[in-house]
């Protein structure tokens, strides 16, 4: 740390035009400290209100925590509200995030790799469905997804809020692209001399080989359904199928008119963000965002 | 034809192996899934909505009408309904308001902070580029819950005291910063790729030169990558047109926003508060029509920039 001052002191010293300096650019820098803190300060005042008490969250001045034991009654009135629905919240959201996610993103991958590395009967024309449907808006859709469901009685239940969003247009143009990109025709052809069957190739070589498009589309596809609240909010009525984010909602409408539970919903809004953010943060190099912005590199 | 018979064996070996390769049912059987949950899903469920917005209810037999409702062909009746309700139009306009305010803001600021993460020797990139990133993983109905509360006169730490948040132009303002607070580090990052996927020896060129750094940013980096930023406008105004979330969990806080505020909330009090599946399905289908037609002029306005610049 101070070997590297020093050396930019030197260098300092070293130069004349104060513009050209080897030191901090601060225009860039300070645009982006002034975005991080709006991005981050409104989080960091939910983990300080969640310390305190309905009372002290009146009274007390805003940006301090309370060192009052009010966090953990807070956290015990949350999980403790309505026999620890709460909990059942948040593991129906892992349900329906980790369940949709997996499996949207088998469904994605494998016509991904049907489409850019086979030509058959009608593949030019699934793949322009698909670009088609990549414009239409899913969440528009939830409505009438849910009028269709309704109709054969198959709504208020996990399925109802899973099936629809196992297939994402987008997804499966991500990996088709990936997989032209990212399998050789060369490996394939040697796999086929070798004997491998195409289903063979297709396990051992080509879902290996688009590994990095199917994590990227598996994290996309998480976060999607996760923070997904028009599908559930039209499907489900026992809050036992809630997820966290319809959970919270009603939560807020029961005591959006009582002050006296907002310490509650500050600490739920909380603890949905904590996991969710650690998770996120510690697999960001795992995406390839690259991907999206159209620039296939491996 | 005096083809050798090993030959022809292996000619025949090889086009066995290429028929295989044409013929396998292997591609056909990972495609299915795909199709079948696309018509089930995303087809059907459009095709219903279609079919539901040209029928109505009418109650039939009995003198007094006490039969059974049937349903019967409504004709236009729906969408001529719709497009003459004026609440349609107020919801549309709202919506209107918050994405001119919303989506170039979003633009920009995902452009500024990508082109100074790309900016020579500025600092703390690493802890910036997550900090701004962060509320991507904050769903937007959390994200609005959280605003409220800051919002919020009784809570507020950012002056709701003073300033109300809540009243019927602050609203608009409140509502956008929630949405742009949740993708704007998204579209940072797609646009901070993009940067960084250019070639280095174009930047040391103009360098050479003596093009300053902020030259290079706005002459150099921002045209070259105009279709990233063009794909990040198409987002955001598709996002704009489905703005329901954000405006449907502020609702408890402010008086200002009503059941029908934006048009998707207008197609669920619709459709399932009112129970007129009919007319729900009918504004669904113009929704639709709009998001995908502005999504085409958006993609062809981003084509033409982006062939003007290639220029």
């Amino acid at each position: 740390m101070t070997s590297i001052q020093l050396r930019g002191r030197l260098k300092r010293a070293g130069e004349h035009t104060p513009g050209s300096t080897r030191t901090v650019n601060w225009v860039p820098t300070i645009i982006l400290i002034i975005g991080a803190l709006y991005c981050v300060l409104p989080v960091l005042w939910i983990l300080i209100a969640s310390t305190k008490t309905n009372d002290q969250l009146f009274s007390t001045a805003t940006f301090l925590p309370s060192f009052t034991g009010g966090f953990w009654t807070n956290m015990q009135a949350l999980f403790s509200y309505n026999h620890g629905i709460f909990g059942q919240w948040a593991l129906n959201s892992v349900i329906y995030a980790v369940g949709g996610g997996v499996l949207s993103t088998i469904v994605a991958g494998a016509a991904g790799y049907a489409l850019g590395k086979y030509r058959f009967f009608g593949s030019k024309w699934i793949f322009r469905l698909i670009v088609a449907a990549v414009l239409l808006p899913q969440i528009m859709l939830a409505i009438p997804q849910f009028l269709l469901l309704a109709k054969f009685g198959m709504t208020n239940n996990y399925a109802s809020v899973i099936l629809p969003q196992l297939v994402s247009p987008f997804a499966i143009y991500l990996c088709k692209i990936y997989a032209e990109a990212a399998v050789p025709d060369e490996i394939m052809e040697a796999a086929r001399i070798d004997g491998g069957s195409e289903w063979r190739i297709f396990w051992s070589v080509g879902s290996r080989l688009m590994m990095p498009a199917l994590v990227t589309v598996f994290l996309l596809q998480f976060i999607g359904i996760w923070n997904n609240f028009l599908l559930p909010f039209v499907m489900l009525n026992s809050d036992q199928l809630y997820p966290l984010t319809l959970g919270l909602y009603g939560l807020m409408i029961i005591t959006g008119g009582q002050a006296a539970q907002y310490s509650i919903v500050i600490a739920g809004v909380l603890v949905s963000i904590v996991p969710l953010a650690i998770l996120f943060l510690s697999l960001q190099r795992y995406w390839k965002i690259d991907l999206i912005s159209g620039g296939v590199k491996i | 034809m005096a083809i050798a018979a090993p030959a022809r064996a292996h000619t025949q070996a090889k086009v066995q192996a290429h028929r295989k390769k044409r013929g396998s049912s292997l591609p056909v059987f990972l495609v299915a899934p795909a199709v079948v949950l696309l018509l089930l899903f995303t087809i059907a469920p459009a095709i219903y909505a279609i079919d539901l917005s040209f029928l109505h209810l009418k109650i039939s037999g009995g003198l007094l009408g006490t039969g059974t409702p049937q349903e019967v062909w409504a004709g236009f009746s729906n969408y001529i309904a719709t497009l003459s309700d004026p609440e349609f139009w107020h919801s549309l306009g709202r919506m209107l308001i918050i994405a001119v305010i919303g989506v170039p803001a979003t633009i920009f600021f995902a452009t500024l902070f990508a082109l100074s993460l790309d900016a020579k020797r500025a600092r703390l990139v690493g802890f910036t580029r997550l900090a701004i990133f962060l509320p991507y993983a904050v769903p937007g109905v959390v994200a609005s819950l959280l605003w409220g509360f800051l919002y919020l006169p009784a809570t507020s730490p950012i002056g709701g005291q003073f300033i109300n948040y809540f009243g019927s132009t602050g609203i608009f303002f409140s509502v956008t910063n929630v949405a742009v607070w949740g993708v704007v580090g998204f579209n940072m990052v797609i646009l901070y790729t993009a940067v960084r996927s250019l070639p280095p020896d174009l930047f040391e060129a103009a360098e050479l030169d003596g093009a300053s750094e902020l030259q290079i940013a706005l002459r150099i980096k921002l045209p070259l990558i105009a279709p990233a930023i063009t794909m990040v406008a198409l987002f955001s105004v598709i996002g704009a047109l489905q703005l329901f979330n954000e405006p449907t969990t502020l609702k408890p806080l402010a008086n200002a926003i009503t059941s029908t505020w934006v048009p998707l909330m207008r197609v669920y009090t619709q459709a399932n508060v009112n129970n007129d599946i009919y007319g729900g399905s009918a504004t669904s289908f113009v929704l639709i029509i709009l998001t995908v037609g502005l999504a085409i002029v958006v993609n062809l306005i981003g084509r033409r920039i982006v062939g003007r610049e290639s220029k």
